[in-house]
């Protein structure tokens, strides 16, 4: 149904790219102040009022809206406009396919929160990463600027790299839950599993009746916390952010890539890594940290237990109310995560940026994949 | 007409124009390879259209995502200018595309002239990546292991050219 479709586009562009993306630039204002023991963001006010600082995003807006627009001589004018066109769409049409939130009934009616739920929704956003590439490579050719190109190239071997590991880092999770689709793997994780299964299921050793009770939620990082890691640095290697940011570098380069660029097209190239970011904490959600689900309260017991005394209608309703504010706090979390990552680790050099990419992650995720294709095949027989 | 064919249509005339504009773009290398990089995306939706989702997939992963991105690479980095193409053999080039255009145009004409058959419906999951994974790697996985060598050769011999001493 398209009306269906659009208010969920509106929903994930309304909070995302129109809420979350700003505030999180405040965020990471406000949680880099803490960790070095600064005030951080608090002079922008509108009469004195200044909301902790929450009024900066606000400023950043009006500001880079009124600055000259500038294109430097020589540049390749098409190229130069549309660049950071590139860099920010791919990181806002991701989305699409990341559920925030599962399938529920209402009668017959079906409504999944999910704004597509493509059989093969990972490849999605994989191919989508992968031409986000183009923005950063154009926006420093076409600058007509020594550092601008030299930044691009530094970016484009960086993400090329990147994208290989990125899928294969990711393939142990595949096999583990059986399918590319965000939606499937995000309901097969609504359930617990038991933490000495393995010892019956691998080596035919009964266990004790109550060990059964000790459970944990069937999340993708209990069954593959490697690949968290790994998958988690692959992402934010190819958002190029700090202490991933070879593309910049102030006292080599500059600002790389996107050197010559000013006002709001520079705007658009700094809010790209906050919408990746968000992107890359919904995707680590669906994946790793069992999406949209309660742990210890699986759907079927939401609406089971408050469906007996208030009705399935209402239970239904409050369970996808319960499951969003559940898949924004994760996101919030990795969020989180991502911003202490970034203000904790000094930057890396050039040459261990791509021995961590070719030389660590790369043999550690096909070791990754040989021991959970031999662990599920003893598990099985 | 529905969706499907305008769709269709759409990403076919897209197909056709960015490839024209690569071919006749060819002095401005850099745009040469962005009208091929809409050609591959064009070409992706062309076979999501057609269910085939993991070919679509990694049509855009790897011509897209990774080839083509790499041929921009080395054209940045050689900054090539215009007269770095010889006129020499261009009557040559020129008169051989023409004649493989000439070829494929008879061939359409030829085609349109009949009518076209009706294709039987496909089996379920066809062109999904479970589909294509378990055929490659139980009905071709003999030519899916000569080629994964063919590619370990090549890399090794990229390494042994990169490698080797400059005198």
């Amino acid at each position: 149904m398209p009306i269906e479709e659009l208010i969920k586009t509106a929903v994930i562009l309304g909070v995302v790219v129109g809420a979350l993306a700003p505030v999180i630039t405040w965020i990471e204002r406000k949680q880099s102040a803490m960790m070095q023991d600064r005030i951080g963001a608090n002079r922008a006010d509108i009469a004195g009022i200044t909301v902790l600082g929450l009024l900066h995003p606000l400023a950043d807006v009006v500001k880079l809206f009124t600055k000259e627009d500038f294109i430097p001589q020589g540049a390749n004018r098409v190229m130069h406009t549309i660049a950071p066109l590139i860099a920010a769409l791919p990181a806002i049409i991701a989305y699409g396919v990341i559920p925030f939130g599962g399938v529920y009934m209402f009668g017959d009616y079906e409504l999944s929160l999910a704004v597509a739920d493509p059989d093969w929704g990972i490849l999605y956003i994989f191919a989508i990463a992968s031409i986000a590439t183009y923005g950063t490579v154009l926006g420093g050719w076409s600058s007509n600027n020594n550092w601008s190109l030299l930044g691009a190239m530094r970016a484009s071997a960086q993400m090329i790299s990147y994208e290989v590991t990125m899928g294969l880092s990711i393939v142990g999770i595949l096999m583990v839950f059986q399918t590319l689709s965000l939606v499937t793997i995000g309901v097969e994780q609504d359930t617990t599993m038991r933490v000495f299964g393995f010892v019956d299921r691998l080596f035919g050793v009964p266990l004790p009746a109550f060990l059964d009770w000790v459970r944990i939620p069937a999340w993708g990082i209990f069954y593959q916390p490697l690949a968290f890691v790994m998958f988690l640095a692959c992402m934010m290697a190819e958002n190029k952010r700090p202490p991933f940011d070879m593309p910049e570098g102030e006292s080599e380069i500059i600002a790389g890539f996107f050197l010559e660029y000013s006002g709001m097209r520079f705007g658009l190239f700094y809010m790209s890594e906050f919408i990746q970011v968000v992107v890359i904490a919904g995707l680590m959600t669906a994946l790793f940290l069992g999406g949209w689900t309660i742990p210890y309260l699986s759907t079927e017991t939401i609406i089971g237990g408050v469906g007996s005394v208030f009705g399935t209608g209402f239970a239904t309703g409050l369970c996808i109310l319960l499951h969003f504010g559940s898949f924004m706090i994760k996101v919030l979390v990795m969020i989180w995560l991502q911003m202490a990552l970034r203000w904790t680790l000094p930057r890396f050099r050039y040459d261990q940026v791509m021995d961590l990419c070719w030389k660590m992650i790369l043999p550690l995720s096909i070791v990754n994949i040989l021991v959970t294709g031999a662990v599920m095949l003893a598990a099985r027989s | 007409m529905t969706v499907f064919s305008f769709l269709f249509y759409l990403f076919a005339a897209m197909a056709v124009v960015s490839a024209l504009a690569m071919v006749l773009n060819v002095r401005n290398t850099v745009a040469a390879a962005l009208s091929l990089v809409v050609t591959m995306i064009s070409l992706a939706a062309i076979y999501v259209l057609m269910e085939a989702h993991l070919v679509g997939a990694i049509q855009i992963m790897v011509y897209a995502g990774a080839i083509v991105v790499l041929f921009l690479f080395v054209v940045m980095l050689l900054n090539l200018r215009q007269d770095a193409f010889a006129p020499g053999r261009q009557w040559l080039v020129k008169s051989g595309a023409a004649l493989v255009g000439l070829l494929i145009g008879a061939q359409l004409v030829r085609l349109l002239a009949t009518p076209l058959p009706v294709a039987p419906p496909l089996p379920e999951g066809f062109g999904g990546y479970r589909a294509v994974g378990i055929a490659l790697y139980t009905d071709y996985v003999l030519l899916v292991e000569m080629a994964s060598l063919l590619l370990l050769a090549a890399i090794v011999g990229a390494l042994i050219l990169a490698k080797r001493k400059i005198e």
